[in-house]
């Protein structure tokens, strides 16, 4: 993924049939999804997704202005990749018989991965952080056989910054 | 007070005002069709679930007020995507009901069952199922407030068997309350002033009426804002009807088959006032060469619609009526403050084009029937303030372009989808919403065999609509394109003049039918028409098949290069 993926922040109303509502937009306006993640907030009633958007696809501020109009949407935060936190899990599991394991045991600690299972001829390793540091850890395990991967998507947070809040708010429905 | 969900859903719409329903039952609304015996709400049996939503939407082009249809589930649901699609496009708010089977059902492929909120989530403005009876009043508040408010458009809830069959404790709610729907209508002041300043900086300025001018209810503002300023206005397929025909300021309809005036106005202005339209490529022709030297002020309810298309300079979001009017408060008090450019030239400009470049045709005393005279006639035999519909093709573009509308919600047309089959139900919706006006159908051939059967339902209500075919015994629109661009060769376009025999199918229906080959009987036809107002009349009007609709700008070609008749159909003539 290059630097041209916008992140959008929506807050929605935690409803039946939102999730195929906003899926639905993207796909029947030409809008390409990089990833998605859905999770519930702090009040019930509302859900945050997290979208990673194209933007060659279309102007961002196109695909903002059609997100606002799908009425459980209540808010949208765009974040560019550089004002944002961004993370991500994966799960990876790798074949590794007894000889390697110790290699792929190294790698996990140097990547503060998890071993969350152990097996005969393979291991399942969980990874989180940045989505760069889970591109280069797939790499360095590809050499010994991966098996199944399968990250979330990635989730983000605007940076703090000390001079004033870099989350731009989009529009906020009403204002 | 206790209800079940089917008369709580009854009782919901009557509290919305709803007069007038058009539907058709079956197994999964049955129980709504119960209590709607003892309701005052008139229920209009369609022949076909099409026919219901273009008759809601007819209902709400005439009226103002929102349509409202009611289907079951299943095939019924399919049927009437085609007239929320066409809702959708032309932003017509209708409330579609949808049987759904029961709750418990849903998802195991039961008889009749489809995924109506899926396949309706593309084309409405937005959709409800129903899960618990005690949400129907809710529901239904909402479902009104969104088909009506902002920029309107179609609304679907769809209502499984059993929740029909539920209890409920009766409850209207006193207000809506949707966190995620707040319509900006007012307009920012700062860009109201900063577009009064620029339309007082230009020389060229053209006013680009667009729909949404009828569904703010902004004709008489457009009005005012034009005479203040002295500046023309084009009505684009959507809004003709806004601005009077017979204006001296009014340039007509602009676009791939508008008057050369028109589209070349717009193609020469240094500013266009875009009001209520949405820049569509049909008016637009090539996007990159359209309007190159305009700047762009550009007002609509719905934000998407500024920058969608083209970048305004002007963008501002809110209710045209609204904001027109502060608009022109906006230039009086910018008039006194400075001189405005004299626009004597540009109208004069505008004048000579529109003398040199006349819509023209020619009917032969004893030549073939031209469509053109068979519409200017009905235009001049017709009281001033009827309602004529139409469908697509040929015969739209025509009556668009001869037609004299002189007042708004006289124009009941399919523009964004194109919906062939559009015009008879449609008539009859608006027909039902206005009783005391005359309402005409100019259809095509090919149009009309798709929902004719709507007239049985206007005879058996006696809804005297009236219909004019233009009957030219093609699929004359795609007949016009194949002649143009792909050299004569005719693929599947001919219809047959006498296959149906289209005055004995309107007298099988319960009409009054007539047939017309000639240009002496097109007058005493149309007055004998008219008389007739206890059922349906059908005039059978046999034209020239050979007329082309002109002037064209063919797909996707700059708005420069016009074809203006036959003479300059090819390159070099002929
Ligand atoms: C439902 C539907 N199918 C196909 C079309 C494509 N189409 C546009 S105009 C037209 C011909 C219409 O024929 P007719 O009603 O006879 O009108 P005419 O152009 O001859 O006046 C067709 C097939 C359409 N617009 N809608
Ligand atoms: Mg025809």
């Amino acid at each position: 993924m290059d630097g041209s993926h916008h992140i959008l922040s929506v807050l929605v109303e935690n409803k039946f049939g939102v999730l195929s509502r906003i899926a639905g937009l993207f796909s029947r306006r030409g809008y390409n999804i990089y990833s998605l993640a859905v999770s519930p907030t702090e009040d019930p009633r509302y859900s945050r997704m997290t979208v990673v958007v194209d933007g060659d696809s279309a102007p961002i501020e196109q695909v903002t202005k059609q997100l606002n109009k799908l009425i459980p949407v209540i808010r949208i935060s765009e974040l560019t990749a550089d004002q944002a936190v961004e993370r991500e899990l994966m799960l990876v599991t790798v074949k590794v018989d007894g000889s390697f394991r110790s290699q792929v045991t190294e790698l996990a600690s140097i990547f503060e991965a998890k071993i969350l299972d152990v097996g005969y001829e393979a291991m399942t390793l969980m990874v989180a952080g940045a989505p760069e540091k889970l591109d280069a850890m797939t790499e360095l395990l590809a050499p010994y056989e991966i098996v199944e991967l399968q990250r979330t998507g990635r989730i983000a947070l605007a940076k703090l910054s000390r001079e004033s809040s870099k989350l731009k708010l989009v529009k906020n429905k009403g204002a | 007070m206790k209800l079940s969900g089917a008369q709580a859903l009854i009782k919901s719409l009557e509290m919305e005002n709803t007069e007038v329903m058009f539907g058709l039952p079956g197994g999964a609304i049955l129980p709504v069709y119960d209590p709607l015996i003892d309701s005052s709400i008139r229920h209009i049996l369609v022949r076909h679930e099409q026919g219901a939503g273009h008759m809601a939407e007819g209902y709400a082009h005439a009226t103002g007020r929102p349509g409202v249809a009611m289907v079951t589930s299943g095939p019924a649901a399919t049927n009437i995507v085609t007239p929320l699609a066409d809702a959708y496009l032309d932003s017509i708010p209708i409330v579609v009901i949808t049987g759904q089977v029961p709750l418990s059902a849903i998802g195991s492929d039961a008889f009749q069952e489809c995924d109506t909120l899926g396949i309706t989530m593309p084309v409405t403005k937005h959709n409800w199922l129903v899960t618990d009876a005690q949400d129907i009043p809710r529901i239904i508040r909402e479902a009104f407030h969104v088909a009506t408010t902002g920029r309107p458009g179609p609304v679907l809830v769809d209502f499984p068997k059993d929740i029909a069959n539920q209890m409920m404790t009766w409850e209207w709610p006193d207000s809506v309350n949707l966190p995620g729907y707040k319509p900006n209508l007012k307009g920012h002041p700062k860009q109201i002033k900063e577009a009064a300043r620029l339309i007082g900086e230009s020389h060229r300025p053209v006013i680009y009426a667009g729909g949404g001018i009828l569904k703010a209810r902004a004709a008489e503002a457009l009005r005012e804002l034009a005479e203040l300023t002295g500046i023309p206005v084009v009505t684009t397929l959507m809004a003709r009807g806004a601005f009077p025909d017979d204006h001296e300021l009014c340039l007509g309809m602009p676009g791939m088959h508008g008057n050369y005036t028109a589209i070349t106005a717009m193609q020469k202005a240094d500013l266009l006032i875009a009001l209520g339209s949405r820049f569509d490529d049909r008016v637009t022709g090539k996007v990159g060469d359209f309007a190159p030297d305009a700047k762009i002020i550009h007002v609509d309810v719905d934000p998407a619609e500024l920058g969608k298309v083209r970048r305004p300079d002007v963008p501002i979001v809110g209710d045209c009526r609204n904001v027109i009017e502060r608009m022109i408060t906006a230039v009086r008090s910018d008039q006194t403050k400075r001189d405005w450019p004299d626009l004597a030239p540009w109208r004069h400009q505008v004048k000579a084009w529109q003398t040199e470049f006349p819509l023209t045709y020619e009917q032969y005393e004893d030549g073939p029937l031209k469509p053109q005279f068979c519409i200017e006639s009905l235009r001049d035999h017709t009281p001033d303030d009827t309602i004529v519909a139409s469908g697509v093709g040929q015969h739209q573009m025509w009556t668009s372009q001869h037609w004299k509308f002189r007042h708004p919600y006289t124009w009941v047309n399919s523009g964004g989808l194109g919906t062939m089959g559009f015009a008879v139900p449609a008539a009859i919706g608006a027909k039902v919403g206005m009783p005391e006006r005359m309402v005409w159908a100019v259809d095509g051939d090919g149009c009309f065999q798709m929902t004719a059967q709507e007239l049985v339902t206007a005879s058996a209500e006696q809804i005297p609509v009236k219909i004019a075919i233009l009957n030219n015994a093609y699929l004359g629109m795609v007949r016009q394109w194949q002649e143009l661009f792909y050299e004569e060769r005719y693929s599947e376009v001919y219809l047959s003049p006498d296959l149906p025999d289209y005055v004995k199918w309107a007298e099988a229906m319960g009409c009054v039918g007539f047939r017309v080959d000639t240009p002496e009987d097109v007058v005493p036809t149309i007055e004998k028409a008219n008389e007739i107002d206890d059922r349906p009349v059908v005039i059978d009007f046999r034209t020239d098949y050979r007329e082309k609709v002109y002037p064209m700008v063919p797909a996707g070609q700059p708005n420069d290069n016009i074809i203006l008749g036959p003479e300059t159909d090819r390159p070099g003539g002929r």
